[in-house]
């Protein structure tokens, strides 16, 4: 039986993502790492070398409160966005299949909107002379116009306005697949329509939002022109520190050093998550 | 006493009707079957009763209270849907808690009455396994345990046993009545199958097109259907035009009998009529008497033989006991006729 089988897809096909990996990951990766313990040069550039130096400067206040901020804000965004996405995702699964199609094209066409525009936009939108100050004070609710940027507010809303579209997109096909007949179910048992959605709804979609979660987090925190536009200096992440070194500063080593670091932390902010979300759904 | 009537139920979507003007009276502890073809407004019955879907006209009462506004979480009935809506992330014995404890009942009474529920459907050592754990005919006494965990007022089931294949599907229903028989709960069960329906139910609802073709014991469907729809649709009757004479005369093709004292007409003399006869009531003589056909089909089903019969424009089933078959084979000319007595008219 087995010399009839016919195997359509060549042996070699998966090796070809395997090879793509190594070139465009792993290569680019390891030379980082050999960066990351560089000699530097003061005022010139580097030269090769193998030195903790870079790494050793991780251990200091300073540095301490950059990457506490990097994973403040990121979180933030990932629960506030999470937060926004997951009853929209549920009234746009329960629209009829027309306006879904239209909510979802509109959705798809802000993903072609870059940081620097979304970043530029909303500091205009948020501006003292152009923005909805000017509004809020037509209107009467405040005195007079002024800014609310920069902030961690306007800081908040451009990361939100930037992952919306990928948490809805996460979120979408388990919401869609989700039985209607669960939640009647629940109805018909007593449950009322909060009861239903505390009991039935979030914790069949338990799973998606952590994938959100972690969608959000790990993709706001490598955004690093947000924090520059938008925030104060004391809301620069790890990321803006990393393009401050590697562009400004000419320090390449310390900010491969940074990257290494920013991966490890996302890693681990990946798998803590992954199980805390096993835990939860073991337990109940 | 009645436990639930409906009072001139109608329900729209749109353009679309799915049930027209329904009015019943269901007596307490009755077994109540909901049949029809899919399309007939059975399901959308169902849930109209549920409280699910707002009727567009009409009323829901149940025990002598109007509850036709009231939300399905308040009117205490039991539900089992189709795709039985089980909790896979509840344990067994949690998805049949769950409608006690969302009513905050203590945790000491919830597991007495979970405990005697998967006692009741046979489940007994399966409380701590997850849904996905279970077989098919598991998840439904799962299921149905659920339903009836607060001992519910009414018991509603959706085609129920249809994703459960055939043997075990008709173990079910004998354990569906025997359980509804015991608890004595007012139960109405759609479906699709008719031996499903004939099987479990005191009373059937045979409906179609919206709406109400039919109520009546399943003696009562089977033996006298109320017009050519039913008759089609429970069991299988042969289902021909034919013309009812003032003369007391039926022609069927170019066949013409005289009508006997125990043949039913449901309709006035007239032209183009439907004459129902059963398989078992088709007599296959020699080709000089009756219709003239050609056997085209011959299946043994081991306790019946049936014969497909071409007239022409029609098809003809008969139907002998293997007893009493007939030696007649394959692309043979046979003449048809109907056991006298056993003829039904209907109106088109």
């Amino acid at each position: 039986m087995s010399g009839m089988r016919q195997n359509s897809t060549p042996g070699w096909l998966p090796f070809v993502p395997v090879a793509w990996l190594l070139l465009f990951f792993l290569v680019p990766f390891a030379i980082m790492l050999t960066v990351s313990v560089a000699h530097r040069v003061p005022g010139g550039f580097y030269e090769p070398g193998f030195e903790f130096d870079s790494y050793l400067r991780f251990f200091s206040v300073f540095f301490g409160r950059i990457l506490l901020t990097s994973i403040l804000i990121s979180a933030g965004a990932a629960v506030i966005c999470v937060l926004l996405a997951f009853p929209f995702t549920l009234s746009l699964a329960r629209m009829k299949q027309r306006g879904q199609t239209i909510v979802l094209v509109i959705l798809l066409s802000v993903l072609s909107l870059s940081e620097v525009i979304i970043g530029f936009s909303l500091s205009t939108l948020l501006s003292k002379t152009a923005g909805v100050g000017n509004l809020l004070a037509a209107l009467g609710f405040i005195e007079e116009s002024r800014a609310y940027t920069p902030s961690l507010f306007a800081l908040m809303a451009g990361m939100c306005y930037l992952a919306l579209p990928y948490s809805v997109l996460v979120l979408y096909p388990p919401v869609s697949r989700l039985d209607p007949e669960l939640g009647e179910a629940a109805r018909m048992m007593g449950a009322s329509p909060f009861q239903t959605f505390r009991t039935v709804t979030v914790p069949m979609l338990r799973k998606p939002m952590m994938g959100a979660l972690i969608l959000v987090f790990v993709f706001t925190l490598g955004v690093y022109l947000l924090p520059q536009v938008l925030g104060q200096p004391q809301h620069w992440t790890l990321s803006v520190h990393i393009t401050d070194q590697a562009i400004f500063q000419s320090n390449l080593p310390f900010a491969a050093a940074m990257a290494v670091l920013l991966l490890l932390v996302s890693l681990a902010m990946v798998g803590l998550s992954l199980l805390l979300g096993r835990d939860k759904v073991t337990d109940t | 006493m009645t436990e639930l009537s409906l009072r001139r139920m109608t329900k729209r979507f749109g353009r679309l009707t799915a049930v027209e003007d329904v009015t019943l009276d269901i007596p307490d502890g009755t077994f109540v079957c909901l049949l029809g073809p899919s399309g007939c407004g059975k399901t959308t019955l169902l849930r109209l009763l549920a409280g699910l879907e707002t009727p567009t006209e009409g009323q829901v009462i149940v025990a002598g209270e109007d509850q036709t506004t009231v939300p399905p979480e308040k009117r205490e009935f039991g539900m089992v849907f189709q795709s039985l809506a089980l909790f896979p992330h509840l344990s067994v014995a949690d998805n049949i808690a769950y409608p006690l404890t969302i009513r905050g009942r203590s945790k000491a009474e919830v597991r007495e009455r979970v405990e005697t529920l998967l006692d009741l459907v046979q489940l007994s050592d399966l409380g701590d396994r997850r849904i996905h754990q279970l077989s098919g005919g598991q998840r439904q006494r799962v299921a149905i345990a659920r339903g009836l965990a607060i001992d519910p007022r009414v018991f509603l089931l959706d085609e129920p046993l249809s994703a459960l294949d055939a043997n075990l599907r008709e173990h079910m229903q004998v354990e569906l009545r025997q359980l509804q028989q015991r608890l004595g709960v007012t139960t109405i069960v759609v479906t699709h199958d008719q031996k499903e329906a004939l099987t479990m139910a005191d009373v059937v609802i045979v409906m179609n097109e919206g709406r109400v073709q039919q109520i009546g014991s399943p003696m009562e469907i089977y033996r006298d259907p109320a017009n050519a729809f039913v008759a089609g649709f429970i069991g299988t009757s042969n289902l021909l035009p034919c013309t009812l004479n003032t003369d007391r005369s039926i022609e069927v093709f170019d066949y013409r009998f005289d009508v006997e004292e125990e043949d039913r007409l449901k309709s006035d003399p007239g032209a183009g009529l439907v004459l129902s006869v059963r398989p078992e009531d088709v007599r296959l003589e020699a080709p000089s008497t009756g219709i003239p056909a050609k056997v085209i089909f011959i299946r043994d089903l081991g306790e019946s033989i049936q014969f497909v019969l071409d007239q022409g424009d029609h098809e003809i089933y008969a139907l002998y006991a293997p007893s009493a078959r007939p030696d007649i084979g394959l692309g043979e000319e046979v003449g048809v006729t109907f056991a006298p007595g056993k003829r039904v008219v209907f109106p088109a």
